[in-house]
């Protein structure tokens, strides 16, 4: 039998290859059998999910507290550094310069990532906005949000900080950032399952001690990564604690 | 031309519900939210201040270590009614979460306005203490609750 490994559908596309690579080097260092599976958006992450179908995720932040609280899955470390900050964006031609310039009725450009759109309704909120007087046009990707702010489709849009980086300083350019969210405490974690819970303390020998071969430290590079750093079921209770004041 | 004098402030006794006494200076100079950042602090289960964020830090005028170890009523600003905090108090000690506007007081006299949220934190079924996650306002619901809290505190 094998186990089964997901990623949260928030990590931009030209890092696919880097996850398998990464996923390769576990099962190596484990011994044991890795499969891979990525889904291509958070509705169907959560039905595999929910259908049992995920024993080992690195996952964004509300979905690590479902598993935690719900599951049985067990927090064992996050890349060190960068939380998970997003911004709101409008294009460069928008009379908007700040927030409270908003106005009531304008239509949102965003993804289904729980993370991202529940941040970007915080930084709403000095506007008056919320969801009774926006509309909200889903999109699958990132680019489409970008590409919806663009043509017009969209008054302002959500982007996570890392795919409005990702954008090519041409696009860059048609975009101005609003308010970057500055939350510090939220990020993603890594986390696994009751099926691999026997295993947890070696995997995350594996992953805290990952950045000492250049080659490793390479590897975690091309996932945006530095290092991985321990984490106590604590730090991730006192992240769920902080979800919840998110939330409501 | 008239000079316009920033205003000097006043002196305000405060009675926490612990019984101390203390001696506050308020002006009425607001510090502007900080755009999208979030203000954390947690307390035991009395209200004492285990830890907290940079930008909580930042907003109080206090230093880390001033804070942590202290009660949070160190935060008090005279214009708030107590009845919002013994809400607060009785809202989180049941286990649920409280929701409100603050005004807070700076160590330099000035205040700030948040959008608060306190959460009891519960571990294997127990209290163990609270912790509260701060967010900007909008103006409107803040000329409100300034009109609320002062029709709160009319004798
Ligand atoms: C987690 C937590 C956060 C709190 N944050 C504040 C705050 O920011 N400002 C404040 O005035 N009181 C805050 N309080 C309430 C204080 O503990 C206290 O009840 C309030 O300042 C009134 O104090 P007093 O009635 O003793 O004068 C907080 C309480 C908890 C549990």
């Amino acid at each position: 039998m094998s186990f089964n490994f997901t990623v949260s559908p928030s990590f931009p596309n030209e890092r696919i290859s880097d996850w398998y690579i990464f996923n390769t080097w576990l099962q190596r260092q484990l011994g044991l059998p890795i499969h891979l599976e990525l889904h291509d958006n958070f509705g169907a992450q959560r039905q595999a999910i929910a259908a049992g179908r995920v024993d080992m995720i690195y996952a964004n932040p509300f979905d690590a507290a479902l598993l935690v609280r719900d599951k049985g899955f067990q927090a064992i470390a996050r890349p060190e550094g960068n939380a998970d900050e997003m911004v709101v964006v409008v294009a460069a031609d928008s009379p908007a310069h700040s927030i409270p310039e908003l106005p009531a009725g304008i239509r949102l450009a965003c993804t289904d990532d729980p993370c991202v759109n529940t941040l970007g309704r915080i930084l709403l909120e000095p506007a008056n906005l919320e969801a009774g007087n926006t509309r909200e046009l889903r999109r699958e990707t990132y680019i489409q949000v970008t590409k919806a702010l663009l043509r017009g489709d969209a008054d302002a849009g959500f982007l996570p900080v890392e795919a409005f980086n990702g954008l090519s300083p041409l696009v860059r350019r048609d975009l101005r950032v609003l308010v970057t969210s500055q939350i510090q405490v939220i990020h993603h974690v890594f986390l696994v399952g009751p099926a691999l819970l026997p295993h947890a303390e070696a995997i995350a020998r594996q992953l805290l001690s990952m950045h000492q071969t250049e080659k490793e430290r390479a590897m975690l590079a091309a996932l945006g990564a530095s290092r991985w750093q321990a984490l106590e079921q604590e730090d991730v209770e006192f992240m769920i604690d902080i979800l919840s004041t998110l939330t409501s | 031309m008239e000079d316009v004098h920033p205003s000097p402030g006043t002196t305000h006794v405060l009675i926490h519900s612990d019984g101390t006494t203390r001696q506050v200076h308020v002006t009425d100079i607001e510090t502007p939210y900080p755009h999208g950042k979030l203000i954390v602090s947690r307390t035991d289960t009395r209200g004492i201040i285990t830890q907290c964020n940079p930008s909580f830090v930042d907003m109080s005028g206090y230093t880390h270590d001033e804070l942590i170890g202290q009660p949070h009523y160190i935060l008090r600003h005279p214009d708030m009614p107590a009845a919002t905090f013994q809400a607060l108090w009785s809202t989180v000690r049941a286990g649920r979460q409280w929701n409100g506007y603050v005004k807070n007081l700076r160590k330099d006299g000035g205040h700030y306005w948040v959008y608060a949220t306190v959460v009891p934190n519960i571990r294997d079924g127990c209290v163990v203490g609270y912790t509260s996650v701060r967010r900007e306002p909008s103006r409107d619901r803040v000329i409100a609750a300034e009109a609320q809290y002062r029709e709160m505190r009319r004798p």
